[in-house]
């Protein structure tokens, strides 16, 4: 018999019982639906303790590096403390470290944390201004590599953030973050796969955390990242990504434009078009796509029409956030 | 005799290798994609898995009810008769696909086929 610590109530788990079993018999109903693995609804995370492989069959991997597991597939063999996935991380201070503009309007913000956050390049953190504004931004910064947390921020025509961002925030100026959250990540264990990478617009800076992270950990498949705007300069990190892809044998950047304005650098057409005209058998691949949810949802279905396991495609759409009524991360998505 | 069909069919382990085949198949199909097109494909690739469980015989917890409640929507977007078949067409060539017996093929298109009622909420 294991016990299971939830929400600071200690539930039984008779041998033989599953987790989800043990929490209805006590009265903690929990969402659940097919009680077979396959639905996914009764999704909870270990705090403390580890469930038994099956649990976890069938999640994303970056679900499973999170310590996620099924409730109706868990029969624990240890005591174990979980919780459910909408108890989001608190907030923490940060301080603004550096603002730099990369284009007319995007900027990147370095951020210095007060204690270490544990998080994967591609998550996303909430900014809470003091006067409880919350936006949500992905981290492009490693924490292996980078002593900060790193953003880009686009200026939005009438974002309260990020003009709030542009036009006031300097260095010196403290935050409170939420996170991180978030499965756009990579995963090590599969070094040989290779990696499709799409956005548009600042959705490259997920991205781009992403290729950093595999080529960090020693990835060796190809990493593909097509980045998409409509004109020239939304590419607003043309010159550093070609440098990066002289760098590493194994990273390829190709910028799109689907503009009528087209320079020989660059292919004509959109992100996701060009990308899976260049590669239409995604068999085994692993897929990121991070951009407008439009964008993100097409590039999805076709990538997985293009062979690619469903498993395989981390998505995260940008939302508009005025547009937005509660921020991000607040619920798996 | 439902869950010998389970069995007899690979159980768990054929509905996984039959759900992306059949999946991939639908949303293909420009005739019924517009039904199954949605911004969570992972929600409705398990619908798919749960809806291949139930036609091979396996547990489920379908009812007529929820059948004809999960349809309702799809009825008032024009679902019928030729979307129900082109549907059933997709199941089994998924199942010749994998090289199911033409005697178990035609156990599996028969539950499918009590459906039929349910679905289009006649």
């Amino acid at each position: 018999m294991s016990k299971i610590n939830f929400k600071g109530k200690v539930i039984e788990c008779l041998d033989s019982e599953t987790v989800l079993d043990a929490f209805l018999r006590s009265g903690e109903n929990i969402p659940h639906s097919c009680k077979t693995g396959v639905c996914q609804t009764c999704l909870l995370r270990t705090i403390k303790g580890k469930v038994p492989i099956e649990a976890q069959y069938g999640l994303k991997t970056t679900l499973c590096a999170q310590n996620y597991f099924l409730a109706c597939s868990a029969i624990p063999d240890q005591d174990l403390v979980v919780a459910l996935p909408t108890e989001a991380e608190v907030f923490g201070r940060v301080t603004v470290q550096e603002k730099e503009l990369l284009s007319t309007n995007i900027c990147r913000l370095t951020l210095e944390t007060t204690r270490a956050l544990h998080y994967h390049a591609g998550q996303f953190i909430n900014l809470r201004r003091d006067d409880n504004l919350i936006r949500s931004y992905s981290l492009l910064s490693v924490p292996d590599i980078d002593p900060y947390l790193e953003i880009h921020i686009k200026r939005m025509p009438d974002g309260k953030m990020s003009n709030w961002i542009f036009d006031q925030v300097k260095a010196g100026f403290s935050l409170d973050i939420q996170g991180p959250n978030g499965n756009c990540f990579y995963v090590s264990g599969e070094p040989n796969q290779n990696l499709l990478l799409i956005g548009t617009g600042t959705g490259l800076a997920p991205l781009i955390g992403i290729a950093r992270d595999a080529l960090y950990s020693g990835h060796l498949g190809g990493i593909y990242l097509y980045h998409g705007s409509r004109q020239i300069e939304g590419l607003y990190l043309h010159n550093d990504l070609h440098a990066m892809e002289k760098k590493y044998p194994n990273f390829y950047y190709i910028p799109c434009l689907s503009g009528s304005y087209v320079p020989a650098e660059c292919t004509p057409g959109r992100a996701h078009d060009v990308a899976l005209t260049h590669h239409n058998n995604l068999n085994n691949w692993r897929i990121y796509l991070c951009g407008t949810p439009p964008m993100v949802n097409t590039a999805k279905k076709l990538a997985y029409l293009a062979g690619a396991d469903l498993a395989d495609i981390y998505a995260d759409p940008f939302e508009v956030a005025d547009l937005r009524s509660k921020p991000r991360g607040l619920t798996l998505r | 005799m439902p869950a010998n069909l389970y069995a007899q069919l690979g159980g768990e382990a054929t509905v996984n290798a039959a759900v992306d085949l059949f999946y991939r198949k639908v949303l293909s199909d420009n005739s019924i994609s517009t039904f199954f097109d949605t911004t969570d494909m992972d929600a409705q690739r398990a619908k798919q898995a749960a809806f291949l469980t139930m036609v091979f015989g396996g547990p489920n917890n379908y009812t007529g009810t929820d059948m004809r409640t999960a349809h309702a929507p799809l009825i008032e977007k024009g679902l019928n008769e030729s979307h129900f078949n082109a549907v059933a067409g997709h199941l089994q060539t998924t199942l010749e696909e994998l090289g199911v017996s033409a005697d178990l093929i035609e156990q599996v298109m028969s539950i499918a086929a009590s459906t039929h009622d349910d679905v289009l909420n006649l």
